[in-house]
């Protein structure tokens, strides 16, 4: 089958043009050569009769005109798969790079998977213990659910991640069949380095798959690394019945990349310079978290974003925003107070907690005390509002036990330990507690009956 | 006679074929090897232009592409209602059996299930004339629908010249024959084809006169929309959107309800189609989904066929209202249909408008929401179709194309507020950004069905919000203490409002749906509560006063939960407490 094409027409950033091509077709896969021995593959991203444009992964860099050999494959891009990919580490084409060869794979994928069919999921209700209040009790991190962190740079965003890993997955209740998909884009050297070591430290290193492609590899690479890590996680999770908790960080790397591409392809742009087709592409990713009928396994994301001068209305964590069932954003702010894991459960929100917490999955009050915690903190906002205007000595006595509050809230309720795993009851007895430093007749987002249970004057 | 084409290009969800096809413009034509759906949306001289429904990944250059001959169009008839389709009306289920839990390509499944024997009462008999919409046939759709079959609307008067007996027939199988005056004869059956680009013809359309009662006190009492009205529902991510749309779909008085999930979240669909099938509808007594149509294109769907999923839904809901239902469509969201367009218009190399989108964003836009009304039908039956779009702002910011289109073309707006939502109060719908233009239109129904009185409590209800926001500037500045006291009474019975009336648990069993009575006696009772204060301050007593000992302000926020749907005659006992309070004052200070 093998016709070999030489020479290429055109080479423009990662894109190059290969003419007089017969049979290739849409998104199949090519292998190039260059004279010095070196190879790279690429896809095609573009067709028009016999000129297909092809996007290179690894880089154009030392290819020309005259001394490429163009093979076409006749497949979409695949990735083998075996459960011996547990413990291993692939670059971000998912070509081995731990030294320790070949996988002998079982099933060969697309990367590219195929929309799963709503009538197949299962709806998501089962909580996963992360023993950080903040999101157990606020924004409850469910099974299945694809919940990213909105973070900025220099944010904690990596360790709150390692923080989940390692309590959600390797707690009491850790299992043979629980395992980790990491990948990584266009993160730094140091960042890989520090989940490495965290998986190892904690002993869960045989139970992760770690894909990486760093900030010097090659951007169009990128590209593919959360797909083939998902494709990974979705074998794991549906063929092999495991529970899979996918990390994808950068996503904003990602996004990045896809612009280079499309810009070097003269689309059109839309907003700040990205493809039209940003939010399909997102959507095509996020969507892959979740539960199928009938199988015992689960894919649960949590994507980690790094949001483009702290502002949460760029498209990266919009777009994201809009997919996604919830995000936990992270507060310069009260990183500045030192306050760990720096958590701003205002804009916080879990779309599935509703259904995966309360009466038979956490506890009665759940639901309420939630509520009520984030109704009572939107007022610390404004009795602080009004403090910077008159001062805090002329504030109301009730407006001064809400700053009261609200210090305690974020010290004590958001605030905790690297080390710290707190269970359901601990976090929503510390928020009786807190509320208790307000009087009872302030509460109003929790039902009488709950509220004469719990309720009691926290004094101080 | 179809029609053949060879592919030239392929980019994306676009492909081109060369030369001259012969292809209709908006017909639908199989491309490759693997029946993959797809529309003509362009033809030039020597080129043509196709949107692939599906993933084209694989297709080359030389492949063929066949015409169907026909425009894309749905399948009408039995078997809708209680379904779940994609973009294209293929249903989710025989997709499912077909190809397992992903949607795999080019799979091949009938939009109805032509093979099921539905009982069907012919209501037609031989010499009968018939028009365009002429009920020909009835059959009992689900519990809920009585589904009626139609001569379609683009037929002229004929005589029946056959008539089968009753019994029990597939979707497909003829059941009268009709004769045209020119002597050329037409066999009918339960189902027809039509179009979904082009709105089902109607009769005559009537102004707006009842309102759609969605059992929400934000909407009905507020903000109501009428049947055959139009209303949008901006907000960005995480305020309530889908929330608001999910309790309108439940609760509202529409006979039938379309939900087009429209690039959106694939677990959402899964919950809806799970509530659904549990959940009771008040009205009837049967099972929500016995009146649901869900239409799913989730966002890792592909887009061409996210583009087309809301004119399916529309086209589903105009063939209803032809039987003389009273359809609402639930789309979520459009933004992600807008964006759809401006995917497909970016790679057409379209020039681009504002932020990207094509200029004729607008005109879509108003095409689809014009297809919302209160119609008199060809049959002379009245129908209505009541479409509420949400529109997903990127950021958040209200000023960005699509909401500011959808604007000009709805008369209802429910602003979604982010400071509202993460107060978590619910729904996050904002008094003072949202509108409803049917206000006026409905005062009439509103004097006659619930209340001579009803329009103005809402209109003191609005004013006094509005006084509250003015007066919280102040407050912003210098604190509340500063206030004179019936300020701070105003300040006091708008809490009641907010928290008592405006905010609603869609949780809670009683509160999720409220009906309109109910609605009225809470603003009652408010407003009296308001006016009896209101007494107090004029006396001279401060609201320090007021708020001593058993607080009844709590009292009366709480009646959202305290008075059950069916016990109205409850309210009496609060307007009694209102009155030993005032009383009680009254001793003690006065």
């Amino acid at each position: 089958m093998a016709i070999e094409y030489l020479g290429l027409s055109e080479i423009n950033g990662p894109l190059v043009v290969l003419e007089g091509v017969k049979n290739a077709s849409y998104e199949e896969i090519v292998e190039f050569h260059m004279d010095d021995g070196t190879r790279k593959i690429g896809r095609i991203i573009e067709i028009y009769e016999d000129k297909a444009v092809i996007q290179v992964f690894e880089g154009t860099d030392g290819m020309s005109l005259g001394n490429t050999h163009t093979r076409l494959t006749g497949r979409p891009m695949e990735i083998g798969l075996s459960p011996e990919i547990l413990g291993r580490t692939f670059n971000g084409i998912g070509q081995p790079i731990d030294g320790l060869g070949d996988i002998t794979p079982d099933v060969k994928l697309n990367i590219n998977g195929l929309p799963l069919n709503p009538v197949a999921r299962e709806y998501p209700r089962n909580y996963i213990n992360t023993g950080i209040s903040a999101i157990d009790g606020l924004t409850t991190l469910i099974r299945g659910q694809k919940l990213p962190i909105f973070s900025g740079n220099g944010l904690p965003h990596d360790k709150l991640a390692a923080q989940i890993v390692q309590q959600a997955s390797l707690g009491e209740d850790s299992d043979e069949d629980f395992a980790i998909v990491f990948a990584a884009m266009g993160v730094k050297y140091d960042v890989a380095e520090f989940f490495r070591r965290t998986f190892e430290e904690s002993g869960a290193a045989d139970h992760v798959v770690m894909f990486l492609n760093l900030a010097n590899d090659p951007v169009v690479e990128r590209l593919l690394t959360p797909k083939i890590a998902l494709t990974a996680a979705e074998y794991l999770a549906f063929e092999k019945g495991m529970h899979i908790l996918v990390i994808l960080t950068d996503i904003t790397s990602f996004c990045e990349a896809m612009r280079e591409v499309s810009s070097s392809k003269g689309e059109i742009p839309s907003r700040k310079g990205y493809p039209g087709y940003l939010y399909s592409e997102l959507a095509t990713l996020y969507e892959r978290a979740g539960i199928v009928k009938g199988k015992p396994g689960s894919v649960t994301q949590i994507p980690i974003l790094t949001m483009p001068n702290d502002d949460i209305t760029h498209p990266i964590p919009d777009l994201t925003g809009y997919i996604t069932e919830g995000q936990i954003v992270l507060d310069r702010q009260l990183h500045g107070q030192a306050i760990y894991p720096p958590i701003n459960v205002l804009p916080s929100l879990s779309r599935l907690m509703k259904d995966g917490i309360g009466e038979g999955y956490t506890r009665a009050d759940h639901q309420d005390v939630a509520n009520q915690l984030f109704s009572c903190y939107a007022k610390v906002g404004d009795a602080r509002a009004l403090a910077s205007v008159i001062g805090e000595d002329e504030l109301s006595p009730l407006d001064k036990r809400y700053l009261v509050f609200g210090k305690a809230f974020e010290s004590e309720f958001v605030g905790q330990s690297e080390t710290e795993n707190r269970s359901i009851t601990e976090t929503l007895d510390k928020g009786w507690e807190l509320l208790g430093l307000l009087p009872k007749e302030e509460l109003d987002r929790i039902d009488t009956k709950i509220l004469d249970k719990y309720y009691h004057e926290t004094v101080r | 006679m179809s029609n053949t084409g060879i592919i030239y290009g392929v980019n994306g969800p676009v492909i081109y074929l060369k030369g001259d096809s012969g292809f209709k413009i908006s017909e639908m034509v199989y491309v490759g090897p693997e029946h993959l759906v797809g529309e003509i949306i362009g033809l030039k001289k020597g080129m043509t232009t196709v949107q692939v429904f599906e993933e084209t990944t694989g297709l080359k250059p030389g492949d063929t592409v066949t015409g169907t001959g026909d425009a894309i169009s749905v399948l009408l008839g039995p078997g809708i209602i209680h379904n779940i389709f994609d973009g294209i009306q293929r249903p989710l289920e025989e997709i499912a059996k077909a190809s397992g839990k992903y949607i795999s390509r080019g799979v091949s499944v009938d939009s109805l299930d032509t093979e099921k024997r539905w009982n069907t009462h012919i209501t037609v008999k031989e010499g009968d004339v018939v028009g365009p919409g002429s009920v020909i046939a009835e059959t009992q759709e689900t519990d809920s629908i009585l589904h009626k079959s139609m001569v379609p609307p683009n037929l002229t008067e004929a005589t029946v010249i056959h008539a089968a007996s009753d019994g029990a027939y597939t979707i497909l199988e003829p059941i009268v024959t009709i004769q045209f005056t020119d002597g050329t004869t037409k066999d009918l059956a339960l189902a027809q084809k039509w179009p979904i680009r082009i709105p089902r013809p109607t009769h005559k359309r009537f102004p707006a006169s009842v309102p759609l009662v969605t059992g929400q006190r934000i909407l009905d009492t507020l903000f109501p929309i009428a049947k055959g009205g139009t209303a949008a529902v901006p907000g960005g991510f995480g305020t309530g959107k889908t929330m608001t749309q999910h309790q309108i779909a439940k609760w509202s008085d529409a006979d039938i309800i379309i939900y087009i999930g429209c690039g959106e979240r694939g677990n959402e669909m899964t919950q809806v189609l799970e509530d659904f099938s549990k959940l009771i509808d008040p009205k009837s007594g049967n099972l929500m989904m016995d009146r649901t149509t869900l239409i799913a294109n989730t966002s890792n769907m592909p887009v061409a066929a996210r583009e087309a999923s809301i004119y399916t839904g529309v086209t589903l809901a105009e063939y209803y209202r032809d039987m003389g239902y009273d359809v609402a469509i639930m789309a979520d969201s459009t933004s992600r249909w807008a964006e759809a367009l401006r995917e497909l218009s970016g790679r057409l190399e379209e020039m681009p408008a504002e932020e990207g989108f094509p200029a004729y964003l607008a005109s879509k836009l108003s095409a689809f929401y014009e297809r919302a009304g209160m119609m008199q039908n060809l049959n002379g039956t009245e129908g209505s179709v009541s479409i509420i779009g949400a529109v997903s702002p990127q950021g958040g910011d209200f000023s960005e194309p699509v909401t500011q289109n959808t604007k000009r073309f709805v008369r209802c707006f429910w602003g979604l507020d982010k400071s509202l939502a993460y107060a978590r109060h619910f729904p996050a719908i904002h008094w003072l950004t949202s509108y409803s233009e049917y206000l006026e239109d409905l005062t009439p129904w509103y004097r006659e069905h619930v209340s001579p009185k009803f329009v103005a409590d809402r209109n003191q209800l609005m004013a006094i919000l509005n006084q509250e926001s003015s007066l919280m500037e102040i407050v912003k500045l210098i604190g509340s203490d500063v206030l004179p006291d019936d300020q701070k009474l105003t300040l006091e019975i708008a809490r009641v409002i907010r928290l008592g009336f405006l905010q609603q648990n869609a949780f809670h069993a009683e509160d999720t749906c409220v009906p309109m009575e109910k609605q009225f006696k809470m603003m009652e009772i408010i407003l009296y509560l308001y006016e009896k204060c209101r007494a107090l301050i004029n006396r001279g007593m401060p609201v320090s006063v007021l708020k001593e000992g058993n607080n009844i302000f709590e009292k009366i926020i709480s009646i959202k939960y305290d008075v059950a749907n069916n016990q109205l005659d409850k309210f009496d006992q609060y307007k009694q407490d209102i009155d030993t309070f005032y009383d009680n004052i009254m001793k003690k200070n006065g």
